[in-house]
């Protein structure tokens, strides 16, 4: 008998932490020679969205009345309609790198290439494997969070009214937010074939952003009611009302413990999904 | 007999579906460690299957392997640690350099960083892929891509290497240097398992072949052997101008002394007999007066024991 089966759970966790300590390393070498395109595609959606919105708009004649976000300007109070975008942006920005970082890999290395192959043979639980791109595009979330903040900080004309009172409900929602953007990730790039991967913009992950209460809180959608309560289910409302709470609580939320219920909730469903679909996606 | 490495008990591979498919159809197989194990067999055979499922990348319908003693199935990924696998398609990480693609594989298999770079320096140097070590997987030629990817799954110093189809797609020089590069392996005591459907390579390579058909192994054995048991050294086809007076020709051949069987085959006769001097001459002067037209001389290959066992043609 294979003396690492007899030697029971100290020494394979320590085989399985190396491999996924190797696995997290290797991740790392591969971003860190894509940093800049990693930095563009982080950037230019927020950049260019805060540029045209909360900068030209106002400053067009009457185009406080001629833009179609006045009415929401007024729903980030005195901050105007920065304040509304800051989190939802910094919600698309996570949600976004989740995809970048496992959808698309994903959907290259199941393709014809099979590249996945070497790292699903380390001595890990192909769990653990799928578990490792969660992690690992969570941390790429966090980062890209991180560049969103001091755009949507400084770019917008009237000031963006932050402020943050609990910086631990902060860091649980940009955590959850974050590994919960991987989770998605997995789930999406396991269950679709590498060649429908295009699509999957059109009709995934525009639909939700734009669903998201990511250009507007939750709560101004009172007036249509079947809207605010059909947008429940998509994940990405979760994390611009919980980015929202944290960091600009001026503008009407959703009640803090109901966002960190559902992000729990939603990570914990589209990581069982993920590590099922790489499993089947893996082995036959 | 030395230990079995690879040990596989009524291995069985169904894909459910419309129509199943029984790709391994109850296979039992005891490799003994230090060889170079070949499974010998046409396309669609279960081969692949088979690799597949000793390497923890598929899951058996029924049966059990052990690699080093390890269940592949109840602990795969500890299992792992003793396997090496070189799949058909080239699987290099296209996203990291020749040299990252073994030293991030060394750091899977819980290396140091130290450890990793000494071994990738040493495997580089090993496979001369010394000054190919900074380029990128896509910019090699599918030679030296298959000569990272033994490279990469031996780096881990596994018990066991499996090859799936290694010279797929190779020109006939990589092939050969292929050849000694697993051979090289033998020195380091590493046991190779190999798939191939082509008989040179697993007549030159392996010091014991399976042939495999219809996911079952027909017969197992040395090469020279499985070809020893086509019962004669030299195979003769004999071509004849017509057939109608064969049985005659057929009853004065096995007369002949040196002649071990005689049997009809399309447009004539197929003698197989000893090697002998002058029996060749006298086979022909006999089979001439019965119209000969023309005669080929061939040895028995691992081809003739196929086709003697499935009535088929490898290549089909």
């Amino acid at each position: 008998m294979n003396e690492a089966v007899d030697s029971g759970n100290d020494v394979r966790w320590v085989i399985y932490s190396r491999a996924f300590f190797g696995l997290m390393q290797r991740d790392m070498r591969v971003l860190s020679r894509e940093i800049v395109p990693f930095l563009i595609r982080v950037a230019m959606n927020p950049l260019l969205f805060l540029f045209v919105f909360t900068y030209v708009m106002p400053h067009m004649s009457g185009g406080a009345r001629m833009s179609p976000v006045a009415g929401l300007a007024a729903a980030g109070g005195s901050g105007g309609f920065g304040t509304v975008l800051l989190p939802g942006l910094m919600a698309v920005a996570i949600m976004f790198s989740g995809i970048a970082a496992v959808a698309l890999p994903l959907a290259q290395e199941f393709g014809v290439t099979r590249e996945i192959d070497d790292r699903v043979m380390c001595p890990l639980p192909i769990g653990a494997v799928a578990i490792e791109k969660i992690v690992f595009s969570g941390i790429q979330s966090l980062f890209a969070a991180a560049v969103v903040f001091p755009l949507a900080y400084y770019i917008p004309s009237t000031p963006v009214l932050a402020h943050v009172s609990s910086w631990w409900f902060l860091i649980a929602v940009l955590v959850l937010a974050s590994l919960l953007a991987g989770a998605l990730g997995l789930t999406i790039g396991t269950s679709v074939q590498p060649k429908q991967i295009g699509l999957i913009f059109g009709v995934v992950i525009v639909p939700i952003t734009f669903l998201g209460c990511v250009y507007y809180p939750w709560a101004a959608l009172q007036s249509i009611k079947w809207l605010q309560i059909g947008v429940l289910v998509n994940p990405i409302v979760y994390m611009s009302e919980g980015l929202r709470a944290a960091l600009t609580p001026t503008t009407g939320h959703m009640p803090e413990a109901m966002i960190l219920a559902m992000l729990v909730f939603f990570l914990a469903l589209l990581t069982w999904l993920g590590m099922r679909g790489f499993a089947s996606r893996v082995l036959s | 007999m030395s230990e079995a490495i690879v040990e596989i008990l009524g291995l069985r591979k169904v894909y459910d579906g419309k129509n199943p498919v029984i790709a391994v159809d109850g296979i039992d197989l005891h490799v003994p460690a230090g060889l170079i194990y070949g499974l010998l067999g046409p396309n669609g055979a279960g081969k692949t299957t088979t690799i597949s499922i000793a390497t923890t990348r598929a899951i058996p319908t029924a049966g059990s392997v052990r690699i080093a003693g390890v269940d592949v199935v109840a602990h795969p990924a500890l299992a792992r640690r003793s396997i090496g696998v070189v799949p058909q398609y080239n699987t290099l990480d296209r996203s990291c350099t020749v040299a990252e693609n073994i030293r991030f594989h060394c750091r899977y298999f819980g290396m140091t960083t130290a450890e990793s770079n000494t071994r990738t320096a040493q495997l580089l140097e090993q496979f001369r892929l010394s000054d190919r070590a900074t380029a990128y997987p896509q910019a090699l030629s599918g030679g030296l891509a298959q000569r990272l990817q033994i490279a990469r799954a031996i780096a881990h110093h596994p018990r066991v290497l499996f090859l799936d189809e290694p010279s797929a797609g190779l020109d006939p020089q990589s092939r050969i240097a292929m050849w000694e590069a697993v051979q090289g392996l033998r020195g380091e005591g590493i046991t190779v398992v190999l798939t191939t459907h082509y008989m040179e390579e697993a007549d030159e390579l392996c010091d014991r072949l399976a042939i495999i058909d219809h996911g079952k192994i027909l017969i197992e054995d040395t090469p020279a052997a499985l070809k020893a048991s086509i019962g004669g050294d030299k195979i003769y086809d004999l071509r004849m101008r017509d057939l109608h007076e064969s049985r005659q020709l057929e009853d004065r051949l096995r007369k002949t002394d040196g002649v071990t069987s005689v049997e009809a085959v399309q447009g004539g006769l197929r003698v197989l007999a000893r090697a002998q001097d002058g029996l060749l001459a006298k086979v022909v002067t006999t089979a001439n007066e019965f119209g000969l037209q023309d005669v080929t001389t061939t040895e028995p290959s691992l081809e003739t024991v196929f086709i003697r066992l499935t009535g088929r043609d490898l290549r089909e």
